[in-house]
């Protein structure tokens, strides 16, 4: 295992009401971009997506009474850096709907590279044809090395290469928050 | 914890840990055989040689069909029609075919620890699918991952092993495995057919089927192989299945409700297990052969698809 080095908090970026009403406003904004909840679908990413994504569709029945599915996706059998990194912990994808000829919003909590949402597109194609994929992220941290864009945005964050996001949800880290941590000196 | 071993040769190597991270891997990847498309990415770029100087059908196909599923190039190389036919030794062909640079090669072979020896030989990961009466331990993993689904868990849980333990490379394996998860393990067979000193692996033996089966939660029936006759081990195969075959009746006499029944293939009907066990409510042997690809998947995909196979 390679040591990474120990990481302490620089700045608070979103608290948990900020956060809140970030997914507010992504919900609304995917209601209005596709002309309400009709055959729309949440797929997130492992494991902070799944949750977000969750919080999505709960927004989404409370403004506009649809119960949309939403399902799990792993896509360590897809990424394209299987070789540089340790031996994977696959827990597998659950997407117990068809996702043919739906709208499916794709989530994760932070879009940085680019090369995860690479990824998931191709998993997300072998499972069916989708009409269309949307990309709803909670923070852009920048820095892409693909085409790739969100169509929903929490907010947007310039970060260095040398920081990172840390997006922490109750249900995995007991509270609602966005910090940017850097490595500490040695 | 991650996997950091080059091979996989052996259930007895392994711990706990390492034993469910296997099994937990395969579980996720079950859902691959449900597709429409069965094909992940994985693997692409891989090689992968399946070496098998003993017939096999269920194995070679289960590696062959993980491996494509994953994306790996997967060659079969048999013993018969091939330069083995024509006399090169073992350890040369395995030699030339390592010259092609595979990354991982699956070896089934008729002597005890031929896959240690390719592992000791050879830069690529080695997975024994089987050598000789030694240990076969991916039937074991998918055995216990067909275990832990209907059943919910490993620990406390009573298994007996019916047949021919002394020439089981599956037997061998699974007490192996089981043992290190937390489960009570009694063999049962002919006296001839029960290995000396076999408690020293940690299992209980009984002589009596009957006994055997009595308040288990899994009876595992092994193949009786034909050639155990000629060579004196039992008097006849009416005898033996008399005995020692598996009848609903028996079943319905001794056994739990809930009992699972396993058999690793290929099934003498009528020998080990009649035919109503065998197709009965109580049998697990087709969804055993399911869970072989998924197993075989996680095990390819942990040997080639992370840096551990390469480094160690």
């Amino acid at each position: 295992m390679t040591t990474r080095p120990r990481l302490r908090e620089k700045t608070q970026v979103l608290d948990d009401a900020a956060l809140d009403r970030a997914l507010t406003r992504i919900a609304h904004e995917i209601l209005e971009r596709n002309g309400g909840a009709k055959d729309l679908a949440f797929v997130g990413l492992r494991t902070r997506g799944v949750t977000l994504a969750h919080r999505l569709a709960a927004k989404i029945a409370a403004i506009d009474g649809a119960a949309l599915p939403v399902g799990t996706l792993d896509i360590t059998l897809y990424r394209d850096d299987l070789d540089m990194r340790g031996a994977p912990v696959i827990r597998g994808t659950d997407i117990p709907f068809s996702i043919k000829n739906k709208t499916v919003v794709l989530v994760d909590d932070v879009l940085y590279t680019g090369r995860t949402i690479r990824a998931a597109l191709d998993a997300l194609i072998d499972l069916g044809r989708p009409t269309s994929i949307q990309l709803a992220i909670l923070i852009d941290r920048g820095h892409r090395e693909l085409p790739i864009r969100p169509d929903f945005i929490g907010k947007n964050l310039p970060t260095s290469r040398r920081e990172s996001v840390a997006v922490r949800l109750k249900e995995h880290d007991g509270e609602d928050r966005v910090v940017i941590e850097e490595p500490e000196e040695a | 914890m991650g996997w950091t071993r080059k091979d996989l040769l052996t259930m007895r190597a392994l711990d706990a840990t390492e034993i469910v991270l296997l099994i937990d891997t395969a579980a996720s990847l079950q859902e691959i055989a449900g597709r429409e498309i069965k094909k992940v990415p994985a693997l692409r770029g891989k090689t992968i040689v399946n070496l098998f100087y003993e017939n096999s059908t269920r194995t070679r196909t289960s590696f062959e069909i993980a491996g494509k599923w994953l994306s790996a190039d997967v060659i079969n190389f048999s013993a018969s029609g091939s330069s083995a036919a024509k006399g090169e030794s073992f350890i040369d062909t395995a030699r030339n075919i390592a010259a092609m640079s595979p990354d991982v090669v699956v070896v089934r072979h008729s002597s005890a620890g031929a896959a240690e020896t390719l592992a000791r030989t050879l830069p690529c990961s080695i997975v024994n699918a089987g050598d000789g009466a030694h240990e076969h331990p991916t039937q074991a993993l998918l055995d216990l991952l067909t275990i832990r689904e209907h059943k919910g868990h490993f620990e406390g849980l009573n298994v007996a092993i019916v047949g021919d333990i002394a020439h089981s490379r599956v037997a061998r394996s699974n007490i192996h495995g089981m043992r290190k998860l937390g489960m009570t393990v009694t063999v049962a067979g002919p006296p001839t057919l029960i290995p000396p000193f076999v408690q020293e692996l940690g299992v209980k033996v009984a002589y009596r089927l009957e006994d055997a089966i009595r308040d288990v939660d899994v009876i595992m029936m092994l193949r009786l192989q034909q050639e155990r006759m000629t060579a004196g081990l039992i008097p006849s195969l009416r005898e033996y299945s008399r005995y020692w075959g598996l009848t609903l009746d028996k079943l319905r006499a001794q056994a739990r409700p809930d009992v699972l029944i396993m058999h690793p293939g290929p099934v003498n009907r009528g020998v080990e297990l009649s035919p109503e066990v065998a197709d009965g409510p109580y049998s697990v042997i087709l969804d055993q052969v399911a869970k072989g690809v998924a197993v075989r998947m996680a095990v390819l995909f942990l040997l080639a698809g992370s840096k551990a196979g390469e480094q160690a």
